[in-house]
Formats: C-alpha cells, sequence, structure tokens
C-alpha cells in the first residue's frame, strides 16, 4: 500500500514535470517567459512531491505509536508495568497478522480486531490526506504558473532546502551516534570508576560474569582496566607505522620525483589497490601467512613465539596503510611547484639534495598531515588484530606476544549473547568513545595541519 | 674575448624541432640579450647554456656548445660543476620556502664552498650587497624569503645565483613579473653585476634589452636571424624581419 502510494507520487511528479515544461512552451507563444521552460517543470514537480511525501513520512513515524496508545487505553486500569504493555502490544500485533502461537483471551482478541479496525482506518485516512495534499498542491503550483510567477527563484530555494536538509541528516546521525556512545558509557562509568577504568592494568571482563542479580564491586574493579587495550592499540599501530612510514613515503618520494611518467601511470594505482582490499583479506593474510611464518622464523631462533603476534598483525596493518603515506605525500611533493626544483637544479644541486633540502622540507606540513591519518587509520583497524593478535588483552611489550586492542575488544565483547544492562556491554561504549576521542584528535591536527600547508603556496 | 662559442645548435622537443643551426659567441663580461617573439627558442637557447634541458625528458639537444673550450653539450660533462659556474634567475621569483639566509646560502652548502659559520655569514652578506639587498633585509634574514615583496623576492634569487661567485648568469625573462620600479632596480643591478660576471638575459621587453645589453641576438621561429652590437641591432640592422620586430610591426 505504501509503495503504491509514494509510487504513485512520483509518477505523478514526473507527469507534472512534462506537463509544466508544456505549459511554459504554450505561454511562451503569448508572453516573456520569467525562467526557462524546465524551471515551469521542476516547479511543478516540487510542489506536487515535496509536500505529499513530507506528510507521508510524518504519518508514517507517528502512526504506529498513535495506534498503540489506542489500543493500550483498554489496559491501563491493570496496573502494568511498561515491559509488560509492550508485551502485550506485540502479542496483539501478532494475532492480527496472524502468526501469534500462544494462548488467545478474548481480550486479546479484542484488541487485536481493534487493531486491524485501526490500521484500516489509519490507512484510508492516509491515502485521503495526500491526496487531498496533492490536489491541493498542484492547483496551488498551476495557478503560479499559469499566472507566469517568477519560476527560478522558488526552484532555487527548493533546492536550496533539499541540499540543507540532506547535510542536517548527516550532522544528525553524526551527533546522535556520538550521544549514544556518550550516555552508554556514562552508564557504564556509574558502575565502575572512570579511574579504574584509565588506569587499570587488569582487562578481564568476563570476570564480572554473574548469572543473576549484581556483580561483586571488588571484581568490577579489577576487570576493566582498559591500560592494557590502550597500550596494545598503540604499540600495533607503533609497529604498523615502522612498516607503513618507511616504505610509504620513500615509495611517495620514488613516484613524485624519481619515476617517468609511464612508471608513475601504472605504479600509483597498482600501488592504491592496496587500499582497496577489504581488511578481512588482510585479517586473514595475517593469520594464516604472516603469523604462522614470524612463529617458524622465531622458533628457529629459539624465541618463544606465539602463532598469534603483535608483530604480525602490525606489520600486515603497516602493509595496509602504505598507500595512504606514498600517495598522498606524493601527491603532497608533485604538488610542489615544478619552479622550486628548477631554482635548486639551477644551483648545482643533484636530485637527491634537491629532494632533501626543498621538495621534502616544502611537502613536509602535507607529509605529516598524511602520515596523522595513517595512524587513525591504523588506531581504529579491527579484523587484522581480531584475527591476527589474539584476544587476550595482555599488557606487554614484546612484538612476539600477542596482544589486544581497543577494536579488537570492543568485537569480543559485542559477539555472542549479551544482557544489554550489564556492565561489560556497557564497557564496549567506553572503549567506543575513548577511541573515537583519540582518532578526532589526530584527525584534527592533521586536517589542521594540512590547511596550513595549503595557505602557504595560494 | 669570446666566454661562450654555440656551434650548429639544434633542439628537439620530441619530433618538433625547436631550434635550427643556432650559432652564437657570447663576449665575456657583457651583457648579452635575446629577444624574439613568444616561443621563438630563445628561452630554450638559454637553458642549453646549463644543461636545464635535462629536466625536460623529452628534450633533445645537438651540437657544439663550449665554454672557455669546454664542451658543454657532452655526455661526460659535469652538470653539478657546470651549474656552479652557470647561475641561473627564472622568470617567477622563486625562492624556496626557507629564511632569506638559508636561500642565499643554500649553493654554498650544495657546494661545500664554506668552511666555516663566519665564512658563511660573509657569504651571504657579500652576496646580498651585490644584489642590492641587504639594507632591506640584514635585520630579518631569518624571516621566510617567500615573504618578501616580488621585486624582493627577485633581488634574493639573483644573491642566491652569485652566492657561488658564478662566472656566467642566465637570466629568462627576470623583470616579467615585475613592477617598473623593481624592474629598474634589477636593470641597475645587472649593469653592477657585468664587470664580474658575463651575463645572458632573455627579454620579451625591447626597451630593457636597449638599456641593459651591449650585444643583442634577434630569434625568430627557432633560428637566431641577426646578432650583433645592441647599438646596430636596435639602430641599424641588416635583416628585414629584424627592422619589422624591433619597430613593432610584428611579434
Amino acid at each position: 500500500m505504501n509503495l503504491i502510494l509514494v509510487t504513485f507520487i512520483i509518477l505523478l511528479a514526473f507527469t507534472s514535470y512534462y506537463f509544466g515544461r508544456k505549459k511554459a512552451l504554450v505561454i511562451q507563444s503569448s508572453q516573456r517567459l520569467t525562467a526557462l521552460p524546465k524551471f515551469y517543470g521542476y516547479y511543478l514537480a516540487a510542489w506536487c512531491a515535496a509536500p505529499a511525501l513530507i506528510i507521508f513520512a510524518l504519518w508514517s513515524v507517528f502512526e504506529p505509536s498513535i495506534v498503540k496508545t489506542f489500543i493500550l487505553q483498554d489496559y491501563t486500569d491493570q496496573n502494568l508495568t511498561k515491559n509488560e504493555l509492550q508485551l502485550i502490544y506485540t502479542k496483539v500485533k501478532a494475532l492480527a497478522a496472524g502468526t501469534y502461537t500462544g494462548n488467545i483471551t478474548n481480550f486479546l482478541d479484542e484488541s487485536a480486531n481493534k487493531y486491524i479496525q485501526l490500521k484500516g482506518i489509519a490507512n484510508s485516512a492516509k491515502v485521503a490526506i495526500i491526496l487531498a495534499i496533492l490536489i491541493f498542491s498542484l492547483s496551488f503550483a498551476y495557478r503560479s504558473v499559469q499566472k507566469n510567477d517568477r519560476m527560478r527563484e522558488p526552484v532555487e530555494i527548493f533546492l536550496k532546502w533539499v541540499l540543507f536538509v540532506a547535510s542536517l541528516g548527516a550532522v544528525l546521525v553524526t551527533i546522535g551516534i556520538v550521544f549514544s556512545l556518550l550516555f552508554e558509557a556514562i552508564r557504564f562509568f556509574q558502575a565502575v570508576k572512570i579511574f579504574d577504568f584509565i588506569f587499570g592494568t587488569h582487562w578481564y571482563p568476563a570476570k564480572t560474569f554473574v548469572r543473576d542479580g549484581q556483580p561483586d564491586p571488588e571484581l568490577m574493579k579489577d576487570a576493566f582496566g582498559a591500560v592494557p587495550l590502550f597500550a596494545g592499540t598503540f604499540f600495533i599501530a607503533f609497529i604498523a607505522m615502522c612498516v607503513a612510514i618507511p616504505i610509504g613515503l620513500l615509495s611517495g618520494i620514488y613516484l613524485s620525483e624519481y619515476a617517468g611518467r609511464g612508471v608513475r601511470k601504472y605504479a600509483k594505482p597498482i600501488i592504491e589497490i592496496l587500499a582497496g582490499i577489504p581488511t578481512v583479506v588482510y585479517g586473514f593474510f595475517a593469520a594464516l601467512t604472516v603469523g604462522p611464518f614470524v612463529k617458524e622464523i622465531g622458533n628457529a631462533m629459539g624465541l618463544q613465539v606465539s602463532a598469534e603476534s603483535a608483530l604480525a598483525a602490525g606489520a600486515v596493518m603497516g602493509v595496509m596503510i602504505i598507500p595512504f603515506i606514498s600517495s598522498l605525500s606524493d601527491d603532497v611533493m608533485t604538488a610542489v611547484p615544478q619552479n622550486l626544483r628548477d631554482g635548486s637544479y639551477a644551483m648545482g644541486a643533484t636530485k637527491s639534495e634537491t629532494v632533501k633540502k626543498v621538495i621534502f622540507p616544502a611537502a613536509l606540513p602535507g607529509i605529516v598531515g598524511s602520515i596523522l591519518l595513517a595512524v587513525s587509520r591504523a588506531i581504529g583497524e579491527t579484523m587484522i588484530v581480531v584475527m591476527a593478535s589474539g584476544l587476550a588483552a595482555n599488557l606487554t611489550m614484546n612484538p612476539l606476544e600477542s596482544t589486544s586492542t581497543i577494536t579488537a575488544q570492543i568485537v569480543v565483547i559485542l559477539i555472542g549473547d549479551q544482557q544489554f544492562g550489564d556492565p561489560k556491554t556497557q564497557s564496549a561504549f567506553a572503549l567506543g568513545i575513548s577511541l573515537f576521542i583519540v582518532t578526532l584528535f589526530l584527525n584534527v591536527i592533521a586536517l589542521s595541519v594540512v590547511k596550513k600547508y595549503r595557505e602557504k603556496y595560494e | 674575448m669570446s666566454k661562450i662559442k654555440a656551434e650548429n645548435v639544434n633542439v628537439y622537443y620530441g619530433s618538433k624541432q625547436a631550434l635550427f643551426d643556432v650559432s652564437i659567441d657570447i663576449a665575456e663580461k657583457e651583457v648579452t640579450a635575446l629577444i624574439g617573439p613568444s616561443g621563438c627558442g630563445k628561452s630554450t637557447f638559454l637553458r642549453c647554456l646549463n644543461r636545464m634541458n635535462d629536466v625536460i625528458e623529452i628534450c633533445r639537444v645537438e651540437g657544439s656548445i663550449k665554454m672557455d673550450n669546454l664542451e658543454l653539450n657532452s655526455r661526460k660533462l659535469d652538470v653539478v660543476r657546470l651549474r656552479e659556474n652557470v647561475g641561473m634567475v627564472f622568470q617567477k621569483p622563486n625562492p624556496f620556502p626557507k629564511t632569506i639566509y638559508e636561500n642565499v646560502a643554500y649553493g654554498p652548502t650544495i657546494h661545500g664552498i664554506a668552511q666555516s659559520k663566519e665564512e658563511m655569514d660573509q657569504i651571504v652578506e657579500t652576496s646580498l650587497k651585490k644584489a642590492a639587498l641587504w639594507n632591506e633585509v640584514k635585520d630579518r634574514l631569518d624571516e621566510i624569503g617567500t615573504g618578501l615583496s616580488g621585486g624582493q623576492q627577485q633581488r634574493l634569487c639573483i644573491a642566491r645565483a652569485i652566492s657561488v661567485s658564478p662566472e656566467v648568469i642566465l637570466m629568462d625573462e627576470p623583470c616579467s613579473a615585475l613592477d617598473p620600479i623593481a624592474t629598474a632596480q634589477i636593470e641597475e643591478l645587472i649593469d653592477d653585476l657585468k664587470k664580474e660576471v658575463t651575463i645572458v638575459i632573455v627579454t620579451h621587453s625591447m626597451s630593457q634589452a636597449a638599456r641593459v645589453s651591449q650585444k643583442t641576438g634577434f630569434f625568430h621561429l627557432g633560428k637566431l636571424i641577426e646578432f650583433g652590437p645592441t647599438d646596430k641591432i636596435f639602430k641599424n640592422p641588416d635583416n628585414q624581419q629584424t627592422q619589422d620586430y624591433i619597430t613593432g610591426r610584428f611579434g
């Protein structure tokens, strides 16, 4: 029903576009148009679709809760809790849809009938109202077209609002995500002291699991220390950067300064393909190839190496990040004006001297920006760590042992069964928001550094 | 006294020939101006003199260019040494995004000319004085060179070029991005510099060529049409095309 209605509105909008354009051509024969004929079409189409779709959307949002209120009115005298009421409503809906399998009481049956009835009324009312709006707004717009009012400005204003709503949506979603993280994290910090979380050195949330009732506060104190996770995160990111920065920078320098046009044309996209490989693929590459390889080499040298090591995960993550650094630093070095290179060569500087003393310093802010972006990418990476570096949160600085990161622990916490009100579940949100703060901080620095760099040449 | 002697120089960009059999004698401690309409090959020829055409992948140079009997157009030539001896100033001022001091010290550093900090300070001061910039920047040597005005930037580039005491300085339309006052300062500077160095200047402005140079060469469509003393070229040229160009009939 809804689908038919929306399709109808959209088809009508298309029709009115053509109608409006045709009408404009008719008007053209007797008077001067206020805009190109297509604007007459846009005007009619916008008036046709926008009000009807907005009302449709609002109706769809509010209808269920209104119906629910009507149904549950009959139960107000029974003194039920919110959860019980919700359960009854779910039963009524299931009964109405014919998928209910439990005991059917008279009362439920009655409610279900009422529900079907209400839904029917709501549907016809919706159709009627939307048709009325369509007729009203179309006739209003058509009168405007007939009078040959100014057409361009309303269409431009309409487009401005469409764009505004789109960006407002994106902003609201972001704010919503941040706040949901924040509220859950606050609830977590009511159960666990923020001090214990930030400075505790022991992460073992499974310990707090108690079948019924509240876990022991003493246990809570020692189970949610995030230090091993922060340490692991930065440690693995550090290993990754040790791989990615030298290789990425050197290949960036090669691409921008040394490679011929032919080489650059093919090499750059090939390196960028690295960024397009799904991280899961890197993950099993790390877990099945690099991890065992590191273990074998370590064992051959007489070292104790776990098959899931921070080294394997970090190294593979580094490979994943290479294109971020090489591609961005290639871009900023290519952007250094050619006349600076000429100036340096004309002084008798060699290519490597020119790169070292002129190109690299001039591009440095941009390069730093690209590295910071790469670091925040490394810190946020999940899959490779989950697959290749184990899940136990060891506090270690030995790259041959397994360690875990914030993101990997969030995965561990949220897969499988969990209770929502449980501190263990909520700790994921606390981890999430700390991760968010760290990467946000890095991104802000990176962007401001890159911006400063842009100003220098403009 | 001839400093640079070019014979039958042909330059190709890919399959397109840009210079045709150019032969020219550039005299020592004089200013030689190269004039001609856009695209006539005068900058291309200038860039042969310090092998800057090497930077352009598709460029190929044939013929002989000798400086003090040293063949410049040879694979065996030490380009670094050549460019130490032949400085260059570009059309658009291009100081490095470093301090004024570092800009001037750049050449002496990469060629290992100065042995101590004092010596380097001395080189920087002398070069800036020769470039008539010292008085304007002596109190702010640690400011970024790109923050100077256009004319000051160009004089900074000249200071950078003369910091390694080259024997020849090539100037590729050094005043085309500058205002008349800055232009007059640069021209005055060129006049001073020619006591010590040989200068080859490419210019679009015929009045500038007439003001600063002793010899003038007129290029057209990749050929050197006429070359001789500036007075003669401007007052009594042999060639009709030269006559037409300097009187403004084309170009």
